[in-house]
């Protein structure tokens, strides 16, 4: 995939950042405003495709190649089973039991701030991780893809 | 009314994937009953004259624990909202997986029609 | 109450534009236009979540689609299938409509709140004890998160086996593969 003129070049290299951050700051603040991890992680993503547009694939596989972004999505999934089985070990009500939030933070005056609501930011968090790179894995993948014409199978 | 609408954007959808003979058309057709039962889903739950479910500052004591009895009256469903949001991501990688199915096909066989790939053979 | 028919009737119109046009370009950007429809009707039910994760699902999932349309090099193909087979699916899409307008008459009326009627409904517990049990503001956070967090396990195990499909049917074969049996 080739990349794009010097107009949209230097357009997106700046709004990268913005796209960026405001992907992370869905994803932080997913128990406080709209958002959360699902849309979060999509935005994510969409930076990285945004990338992929402007300046060809090449450039955006020097810097996430294939094998890290597959690591990435294992990362983020492995993170969510471990927040979900710390609620196991840390107490007797079960799976996925908001632990950090039951045991310590019920009755003090602890809501509406960024630090809140136990294991929901880490979730989030993993959430977001997890399918931000299968996003991206997935376009990246489809970019890739070169169909033999000629009828025998390419090397 | 309007749940009559909704079911009318099915239909569509639905005669789409039946009656086409392109594979993406095919495709097109699946996303689009997947729309209407989205939203036929987030209609269930809408009440009319109610506010988000997402709770304000000042609607909450943290004393007594208790939400303000203006909020629980006219908040709408957060269920069903729960329930999409994780059916519109599914949606998405469900996409990306039959549209590498399409290429594929198009690669070994040279067309996107599907009455061409009984006959040929790769 | 208006702004409901209104995007519902543009909903419409695009759809069967998408459907019965011959260009599949044109096709793909009638979706684009369903989708952001779709989500401003979510703004408007009061779903901010909801409307934030579909206009940016629509922009990726325009983009696969795009990609799938543009670098091939026939674009559409003429007609339908036999005429026969036509008119059956119409007369029965047309059955199954009208069974399920007469079945969608028995909900109540759209705007009531169908779960403060029943007496131990769940959203009932969510939205009153909610704030209270999880310490999220936002409460569809806390559904998904808290109350239950198994749909989103099952979520993340559904997203992960697709991309592994997708990644898997689009490999290219190495040249290793190709010497073996020679």
């Amino acid at each position: 995939m080739k990349g794009m003129t010097v107009i949209v070049k230097t357009i997106s290299s700046w709004v990268k950042v913005l796209i960026f951050l405001f992907g992370i700051y869905i994803i932080l603040f997913g128990h406080l405003t709209p958002g959360g991890g699902f849309a979060g992680g999509v935005i994510l993503a969409s930076c990285y495709v945004l990338l992929m547009l402007a300046f060809g694939r090449e450039f955006v596989e020097n810097n996430l190649p294939l094998p890290v972004a597959s690591k990435l999505d294992c990362l983020g999934a492995l993170l969510f089973a471990v927040v979900a089985v710390c609620g196991l070990l840390y107490g007797a009500a079960g799976f996925f039991w908001n632990f950090i939030h039951q045991k310590y933070l019920v009755g003090t005056d602890y809501e509406f701030n960024l630090v809140s609501a136990g294991t929901i930011p880490l979730s989030n968090i993993a959430i977001g991780l997890k399918v931000g790179a299968s996003l991206f894995l997935v376009i990246l993948v489809l970019s890739m893809f070169r169909p033999d014409m000629s009828g025998k199978k390419e090397e | 009314m309007p749940y009559a609408l909704c079911f009318l954007l099915f239909m569509i959808g639905l005669y789409c994937a039946v009656v086409k003979k392109n594979m993406v058309k095919i495709v097109i057709g699946i996303m689009v009953m997947e729309y209407a039962v989205n939203l036929f889903l987030i209609m269930l739950g809408f009440r009319s004259g109610g506010a988000a479910p997402i709770i304000d500052k000042g609607q909450f004591e943290a004393a007594t624990g208790q939400i303000a009895a203006g909020f629980v009256n006219s908040s709408v469903d957060p269920l069903p909202q729960a329930l999409v949001l994780t059916a519109i991501v599914i949606s998405l990688g469900s996409l990306a997986l039959m549209i590498s199915i399409c290429i594929r096909t198009y690669e070994k066989y040279g067309t996107f029609d599907i009455t061409q790939i009984r006959r040929l053979k790769g | 109450m208006a702004i409901f028919y209104i995007l519902l009737l543009f909903i419409i119109i695009a759809a069967i534009i998408a459907v019965e046009t011959r260009y599949l370009l044109s096709a793909v950007i009638c979706v684009g236009a369903i989708g952001f429809g779709a989500s401003l009707m979510f703004l408007f039910l009061r779903a901010p979540d909801i409307a934030i994760t579909q206009i940016v699902v629509e922009v990726l999932g325009l983009i696969i689609l795009i990609r799938a349309c543009l670098s091939r090099e026939l674009t559409f193909i003429s007609g339908d299938r036999e005429f026969f087979a036509v008119v059956v699916s119409v007369v029965i899409v047309f059955a199954i409509f009208l069974a399920g307008v007469k079945l969608l008459e028995t909900l109540p009326d759209f705007g009531t709140a169908i779960f403060a009627e029943i007496p131990d409904a769940a959203s009932q517990t969510y939205i009153e004890k909610g704030l209270q049990e999880t310490g999220a503001a936002n409460l569809v956070a806390s559904v998904i998160l808290d109350f239950r967090a198994y749909d989103t396990l099952g979520e993340a195990t559904v997203l992960f086996t697709s991309i592994i499909g997708a990644t898997v049917i689009l490999r290219k074969k190495t040249k290793k593969l190709l010497e073996d049996p020679e």
